[in-house]
């Protein structure tokens, strides 16, 4: 199968810091694809990079055939995102956020009320269509970008923890929605989440980052196998859980020789 | 061209629906009108100058239309804030139509803005010359509030938070104002403030609306279009410029 998403030693550098270090994997079209690691890893950077929203440092990036660096434009058109934060206008209503969404996508008038209704009544907020975003409450907004991520029916769905927040209802929900949609349409699914147990029901791929850099991937099965853990989450812990112990021992470290050094002064 | 019509619609109903802000940003204008108008009134008249009303009454309009307009570029800053910029800035559509729909639609806001400060004037007093020149008065308004509405998003994509708004208030705008002849003649200033006003943008915007409005003003109205029409092209495509270099 062909590859939508082909990363080759992407780099991301912020002065000094190294976000994103050398990250090479692909996507197959039509995968459930979940990008783990633990907060600071460089997943949202690298969501960034793919989405054009920043320019990577080095390295190439090939979405859907096109470089977001020289074609952002036609890299645009393909992908759908929900992002780790809000992205809604406050100030306009649920209705005019996606319908503002619908008319930059160029989705045709019928076709785009047709599709706002369905969405919305699949997030269930057909009922709140008329009443400004401000109004509601954080399950209700994250819902609502959901809708509007998959409006314009893109070939690269992003979803950056998009069940953060959300009922095990709604998330169900929402995770039926898209497998649907995979199914059916052949949407790729690019996600990231800190729920194991999710991962695992509904990744047929998975890449763990830490540091910057993929430490390992494979299929949930793979990942365990290759641990020796029973679970998924017993698997990450395993191959990304040493580095965080490594860093609480060695700020633990700093600061009794802080201390010792300041009793020791103290003393003379 | 969908895109620039949805991005001004955006404007436009955020300036319908927070009332407040409207009806706020009328009291400023206001003051000035009525305490300095028939404040000031009496001594311009015994200097000479005629009436101080009729003077003073362009020159609010455009105090209202530049606060409104920065305002309105300024606005960006809230759009990153609040994560809304990061959605215009995935859609498949040029930064520029981007950026030329919010400012049409801040300039529009701000051009309305000029209009109600024109009808209150009108209220307590102010009387055009002629009618049949305020519809050329209304293309002088917002050619005024591109003007300002461009430099306001230029400004605003070069900082991430609100921290600068307070620097560009009273170093920027306040200035602007000022120093634009809104308030007192151009005519017989010291050397160097005549220069100061002379480099002012909105010493030509505002001498164009003396001209079409109470037929009086420095530069002639040729000079005004001219210096405006540039000014707001050079801004805009440095606006444009650093719009499209915005990184979230």
């Amino acid at each position: 199968m062909q590859d939508i998403i082909e990363v080759r030693g992407l780099v991301k550098r912020f002065g000094d810091f190294t976000a994103v270090d050398h990250i090479s994997f692909s996507v197959k079209k039509g995968e459930i694809f979940a990008f783990l690691g633990p907060n600071g890893a460089g997943k949202s950077t690298t969501i960034k990079m793919l989405t054009t929203l920043l320019r990577a440092t080095d390295g190439v990036i090939l979405l859907d055939g096109h470089d977001p660096s020289r074609d952002p434009e036609e890299v645009r058109r393909s992908f759908g995102i929900v992002f780790q934060d809000p992205s809604l206008d406050d100030e306009l209503t649920a209705w005019e956020n996606m319908e503002f969404h619908g008319v930059l996508y160029g989705v045709p008038k019928p076709l785009r009320r047709a599709r706002i209704e369905e969405l919305m009544k699949f997030v269930e907020l057909w009922d709140r269509k008329d009443s400004l975003v401000k109004e509601f409450s954080g399950g209700m907004k994250r819902r609502l970008e959901i809708a509007r991520g998959l409006l314009h029916h893109p070939k690269v769905i992003f979803l950056d923890e998009p069940t953060l927040g959300l009922d095990p209802q709604t998330r169900n929900h929402m995770w039926s929605y898209l497998q649907e949609l995979n199914r059916k349409e052949g949407i790729t699914v690019f996600f990231t989440t800190h729920y194991m147990e999710e991962a695992d029901r509904v990744a047929q791929r998975i890449a763990i980052v830490d540091h910057g850099r993929i430490i390992a991937s494979g299929t949930s099965a793979e990942l365990k196998a290759s641990t020796g853990k029973a679970s998924l989450e017993d698997a990450f812990l395993e191959l990304t859980g040493k580095v965080i112990r490594d860093e609480e021992s060695s700020a633990t470290d700093r600061m009794r020789a802080h201390s010792k050094m300041w009793r020791g002064g103290g003393r003379r | 061209m969908k895109t620039i019509y949805i991005l001004w619609l955006r404007q436009l109903k955020h300036y319908f629906r927070s009332r407040s802000r409207m009806i706020g940003s009328l009291g400023q204008p206001l003051l000035f009108l009525l305490a300095l108008g028939y404040g000031l009134g009496a001594v311009f008249q015994k200097a000479g100058e005629g009436n101080y009303f009729q003077f003073l009454a362009p020159g609010v309009i455009g105090m209202s239309i530049i606060f409104t307009a920065i305002f309105s570029g300024i606005e960006l800053i809230w759009d990153r804030q609040f994560g809304f910029l990061k959605e215009t800035m995935v859609a498949p559509v040029s930064r520029m139509n981007i950026m030329i729909g919010r400012t049409l639609g801040g300039a529009t806001v701000a051009t309305m803005q000029g209009v109600v400060v024109f009808f209150l004037a009108v209220l307590f007093g102010f009387r055009p010359y002629n009618w049949f020149l305020v519809p050329i008065v209304l293309i002088a308004m917002l050619l005024v509030a591109l003007l300002f509405t461009a430099l306001g998003t230029a400004i605003a994509s070069l900082l991430d938070d609100m921290q600068g708004f307070q620097l560009i208030m009273n170093f920027l705008v306040m200035p602007l104002f000022f120093l634009s002849g809104a308030l007192f003649p151009l005519e017989g200033l010291p050397a160097v403030l005549a220069w100061l006003t002379r480099i002012d943008p909105l010493s030509y915007g505002i001498d164009s609306f003396r001209i079409l409005l109470v037929h009086a003003g420095t530069f002639g109205l040729a000079l005004d279009a001219s210096v405006l029409a540039v000014v707001t092209a050079l801004l805009l495509v440095i606006g444009s410029y650093l719009f499209s270099k915005i990184e979230i």
